[in-house]
């Protein structure tokens, strides 16, 4: 068996369990050797190793023990609590251990020779209780302030990875980052399997986390930086293994949630799983169009996700309602899920990564973005681009047909506002308002839909109490008022 | 100056930096605290679970528990003047 596994190519590895990290890691971490988790303080590495240490108790039936030299035990399982994890209850199912080693200075005085030996003998004797096959050091670099002696620290440090590494337990040793190096105590010298960077900048009031896996020994893995983030479930990674444009594009269509416009796209709605930009000037109608189509696919029994980033929930649900669009039945049915938030509120990588997640959770077949305008604000356009594409891939990847609404400025041309999107959406309807004998007018075309004959038509729509109606334009030019032509039906 | 010390020297095994630091201690004992001090060696190969109250990181460590506060000393307490420091028998000195 061991022979097998030299002749592998790439080595065995511990799944991480958190999501995405182990899509860019390919697997995971190196099993059966220490890996080097650097970051400053708040970047997020104590959460990592803990999740890497819970995951494994909790799905891969590998106990942990977690052994802090920073702060006490408590503290910390407070801390993670917040995170969704309970470490009591892990450590009542001796499934985790959590030691805790305080070293300070001031109360310690040395003579003579000493070694670590006490750290081998807890760790040692915590490994053995709970058969643990995964360990965590966090912060180990602390004792370089509460022990003098740093030529016995390295070299038993050295000691100590070697000793869990002949023992196959995969590790998690984290470090802050230092000055010139990965870590501040060097650590990276004895650590080199697998190096993880860990990263939480400021961007114009903004934050942004990311990750980095700076080397990997005999593993292939990504070069990039990721966004990553925390919140109560814990952390996800975005990955962006999508990128390959190898999603597979279905010829199964579905309904826009009006039979008039889908006439206008080759008669039968939207591809499934592809992209459609609504664009246009504010109070054309956008979002009422946007809430037929999540009218529609709830009465097949399909699930929606609706991202809105101007309106709460129950403003537009009331707005619905007056247009004769009941959203609210489907929510208590449970097929829609609003998801409401301010575009400032963070950058545009958590907004991205939060979408990916809420419908990771939520497994939608059908996505809304209302407006995605208020999300471009936030980043510079190649930023803003970059993270478009990996979050339609991902929709793409999923199945989802997401559609995304824009506002364009009354004072631009329509078609050049969105040119730096438009090449992301397979369909895209323009939606518009003209005055004319003091009225206001709605119009909509078919500027372009991928695979099917569209109509080139440019047509009169109008939101009643009964939803929207598109009609064709009269011979004139003009719309054909609205009672005029339900009449004719 | 006439508190009894209660004092404990953990160790893991019969090394010889254990060795010494025993007969050290010892030695240190009978010439500044003859009659007033106990001394208990805690071997953590035979009981690691004790490690953790006195939170032992590098061995040999002597603790001295009474009297308060709590001192640590580690190392094989080779050099005297240190272990006297730690144990509160002479002054620190200033400087270090």
């Amino acid at each position: 068996m061991a022979k097998h596994r030299l002749e592998r190519s790439e080595i065995q590895k511990a799944p991480t369990g958190i999501p995405g990290l182990d899509d860019i890691t390919n697997g995971g971490f190196p099993q059966g050797r220490p890996t080097l988790v650097s970051g400053g303080p708040g970047s997020g590495k104590t959460l990592l190793g803990v999740s890497f240490l819970v995951n494994g108790a909790q799905q891969y039936s590998e106990p942990g023990v977690l052994m802090t030299f920073e702060e006490n035990a408590s503290e910390l399982a407070q801390d993670v609590r917040s995170l969704g994890y309970d470490l009591d209850a892990l450590v009542a199912q001796k499934r985790l251990i959590v030691d805790y080693i305080h070293v300070d200075r001031s109360e310690i005085e040395e003579t003579g020779e000493y070694d670590l030996e006490g750290l081998f003998v807890r760790l040692e004797h915590a490994i053995k209780e709970i058969g643990a096959k995964r360990v965590m050091l966090d912060t180990i670099e602390t004792l370089f302030g509460g022990l003098k002696d740093t030529g016995i620290l390295r070299a038993e440090l050295r000691r100590l990875f070697r000793w869990m590494r002949d023992r196959g337990i995969t590790a998690v040793v984290t470090a802050e980052r230092g000055e010139q190096m990965f870590t501040r105590q060097g650590l990276e010298e004895y650590i080199t399997d697998a190096v993880i960077a860990l990263d939480h900048r400021v961007h114009e009031q903004i934050s942004t986390r990311r990750i980095r896996v700076v080397k990997y020994r005999g593993s292939t893995h990504g070069t990039n930086e990721y966004p990553f983030l925390i919140d109560r479930d814990g952390i996800t990674v975005l990955p962006v293994t999508s990128l390959l444009l190898e999603h597979e594009a279905p010829n199964e269509r579905v309904s826009s949630g009006l039979k008039s416009l889908d006439e206008m796209l080759g008669g039968k709605g939207y591809f499934r799983a592809s992209t459609v930009l609504l664009s246009g000037t504010a109070g054309t109608g956008k979002t009422t169009l946007a809430a037929q189509f999540i009218e529609a696919a709830c009465a097949r029994g399909e699930r929606c996700m609706y991202f809105l980033f101007e309106e709460s929930p129950s403003q537009l649900i009331r707005n619905m309602r007056s247009a004769g669009i009941d959203l609210q039945r489907w929510v208590d049915k449970g097929l829609l899920k609003f998801h409401a938030d301010r575009p400032n509120r963070h950058g545009l990588e958590t907004h991205l990564l939060e979408m990916h997640h809420a419908v990771e959770m939520f497994d939608p077949d059908v996505v809304v973005l209302d407006p995605i305008t208020n999300l471009m604000a936030v980043g510079t356009q190649s930023d803003v681009r970059a993270m478009l594409t990996r979050v339609i891939d991902y929709f793409k990847t999923r199945g989802v047909t997401a559609l995304f609404t824009s506002l364009t400025s009354s004072t631009q041309s329509l078609e050049v506002t969105e040119s730096m999107i438009s090449s992301l959406m397979d369909t895209w309807i323009l939606v518009a308002v003209n005055e004319e004998d003091r009225k206001r007018n709605r119009w909509l075309y078919v500027l372009k839909s991928r695979g099917m004959a569209h109509s080139n038509d440019v047509r009169a729509f109008d939101i009643t109490d009964r939803g929207v109606v598109i009609t064709p334009l009269g011979k004139n030019g003009k719309a054909v008022p609205v009672a005029k032509a339900r009449k004719k039906k | 100056m006439s508190d009894s010390y209660s004092l404990k020297l953990y160790v893991a095994g019969q090394t010889p930096k254990a060795v010494r630091a025993f007969s050290n201690l010892r030695r240190i004992c009978e010439e500044h605290l003859k009659g007033r001090y106990s001394i208990e060696v805690i071997d953590l190969v035979e009981n690691p679970a004790l490690g953790r109250g006195d939170q032992i990181l590098a061995l040999p460590t002597l603790v001295r528990r009474l009297p308060a506060p709590i001192k640590k000393i580690i190392g094989d307490l080779s050099n005297t003047e240190r272990v006297l420091v730690g144990l509160d028998l002479r002054p620190r000195r200033p400087s270090m």
